[in-house]
């Protein structure tokens, strides 16, 4: 059986597929109803509305129906049960679980477990790879992803989606260069892990020195909670944010990306600039979460 | 260099079971708890520790009465002490002899250091670590455990 858990367990020709498939899929007027008769169970034991109406939306587009599971408080749906058992259970009603779990490794456990495909869609700090997946296709909707260089600004160590998408990007030949506060830095093993496989990483102090250099700055939440105090993260803050004086000189075709949602690292005044792309990747979502689900249903 | 000890006042030698030696000095406790070998299992047991040997420095030994082990068991020590040989004892003597191998999957025997990760909850799981160049990496959460990896036994 076929679970999407890690953008790790994708080899570059995976990916490539994928991204095809999602782009078939958005430039056809005639959806194939791949999920016809078919019902997929969105299990949310964390809140997550975009990923879950995205997921809901493309199983709908498909022809698929949907049982929503949430648990809004973080309760467990299914009290005192394991995820194990919940998932031995609920395989037997559906014929698809998308999982989304506060713990990491949630959903390869689930896929252990379950009798159905299963796709993760976000395991605490970990793996999110329809994410992943809808940023390279953003990205490549503008240009192709070999040789490219990327920018990645803000949270580095504890924003995960900018640690998988480097980590499937080094499929690609990218260069990476990296703009983050103090003690907020890419952890070292991932540095490591992405050295390894050929990626170099060039750590930068100002955003400024490198940005006319980019294809594509992908932006990250700066959250209150990481700093000591009020004052330092607004001064991060500021001199972390992408504005439009920022964005004078670079690159025609340059792209600014963020996972959404944004908490002032984005100018607002950015959003008319044609460099603005944010809007455009969380639309592309229902294309690649498409794909995901088709995918996994053959 | 200091003369160690004469190694027969250390450990005496027994009938059957089973030598490890040349655990990395410092080891020998944490190669016992990789085993399963606790103080309130029934194995009859001598530990030496910090003894000179004449190819490494320093090593430890661990004499285990009466139970022969296999090749799985041992191999999982293979993480902390890379250069550990197994000799089986039957009758005094050794019958064989081998080292250990580190295996490419370790089920169980490593704790995640991830405390989100889902091998620390309640699950009807193992934790599972895959042995990669660069140390152990947790097949659930990916996290990857580089040094100190007996901090992390079980
Ligand atoms: N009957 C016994 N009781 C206890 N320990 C023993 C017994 N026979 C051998 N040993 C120990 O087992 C280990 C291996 O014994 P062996 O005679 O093969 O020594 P060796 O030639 O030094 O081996 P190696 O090359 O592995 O160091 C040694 O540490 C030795 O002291
Ligand atoms: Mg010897
Ligand atoms: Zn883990």
């Amino acid at each position: 059986m076929y679970h999407i858990i890690s953008i790790l367990d994708f080899s570059r020709e995976q990916i490539d597929d994928l991204l095809e498939k999602a782009r078939r899929i958005d430039e056809t007027t005639e959806i194939e109803r791949s999920l016809e008769g078919k019902q997929v169970a969105l299990l949310f034991f964390e809140p997550s509305t975009r990923t879950r109406m995205s997921f809901a939306s493309a199983v709908s587009r498909l022809g698929g129906t949907t049982i929503c599971v949430d648990s809004v408080e973080g309760s467990s749906i299914i009290k005192g049960e394991t995820l194990a058992d919940t998932v031995r259970v609920v395989s037997g009603y559906v014929d698809a679980i998308v999982l989304r779990h506060p713990k990491e490794g949630a959903a390869r456990l689930a896929s252990e477990f379950a009798t159905v495909p299963v796709i993760n869609a976000g395991d605490g700090a970990g793996q999110h790879p329809s994410q992943t997946l809808l940023d390279l296709y953003t990205i490549r909707q503008s240009m192709a992803l070999e040789g490219i260089n990327v920018g990645l600004i803000g949270d580095l160590r504890y924003g995960r989606t900018a640690h998988s998408l480097a980590q499937a990007l080094s499929h690609y030949n990218v260069n990476l260069f990296t703009i983050a506060p103090n003690g907020l830095e890419l952890p070292e093993t991932i540095q490591i892990e992405l050295n390894d496989m050929g990626t170099e990483i060039c750590e930068c102090a100002e955003v400024k020195d490198v940005i006319r250099d980019l294809d594509v700055l992908y932006v990250t939440r700066l959250q209150r909670e990481r700093f000591p105090d009020s004052a330092t993260f607004v001064n991060v803050q500021q001199s972390y944010q992408v504005t439009p004086q920022l964005l004078s000189g670079v690159r025609d075709n340059m792209i600014v990306l963020h996972p959404l949602p944004r908490a002032g690292e984005i100018d607002p005044a950015v959003d008319s600039l044609p460099h603005a792309r944010y809007f455009e990747q969380a639309r592309n979502g229902i294309p690649v979460r498409m794909a995901m689900l088709t995918e996994v249903m053959q | 260099m200091t003369e160690g000890p004469p190694r027969q006042l250390l450990v005496s030698p027994i009938k059957d079971g089973t030598v490890i030696d040349h655990i990395t000095a410092g080891e020998a406790l944490n190669v016992l708890k990789i085993l399963g070998i606790t103080g309130t299992t029934n194995e009859r047991l001598s530990i030496a520790t910090n003894v000179v040997s004449k190819d490494m420095r320093r090593k430890d030994i661990v004499k285990i009465e009466e139970r022969e082990l296999m090749t799985e068991e041992v191999d999982r020590i293979a993480l902390i002490a890379p250069r550990a040989t197994i000799n089986i004892i039957r009758e005094y003597r050794v019958v064989e002899k081998k080292g250990v191998e580190i295996p490419s999957i370790l089920i169980g025997v490593v704790r995640c250091p991830n405390p989100g990760c889902i091998s620390n909850t309640e699950e009807p799981i193992e934790s599972r670590f895959e042995v990669v160049e660069k140390g152990l990496r947790c097949y659930y959460c990916d996290n990857l455990i580089t040094r100190d990896i007996a901090r992390h036994i079980i």
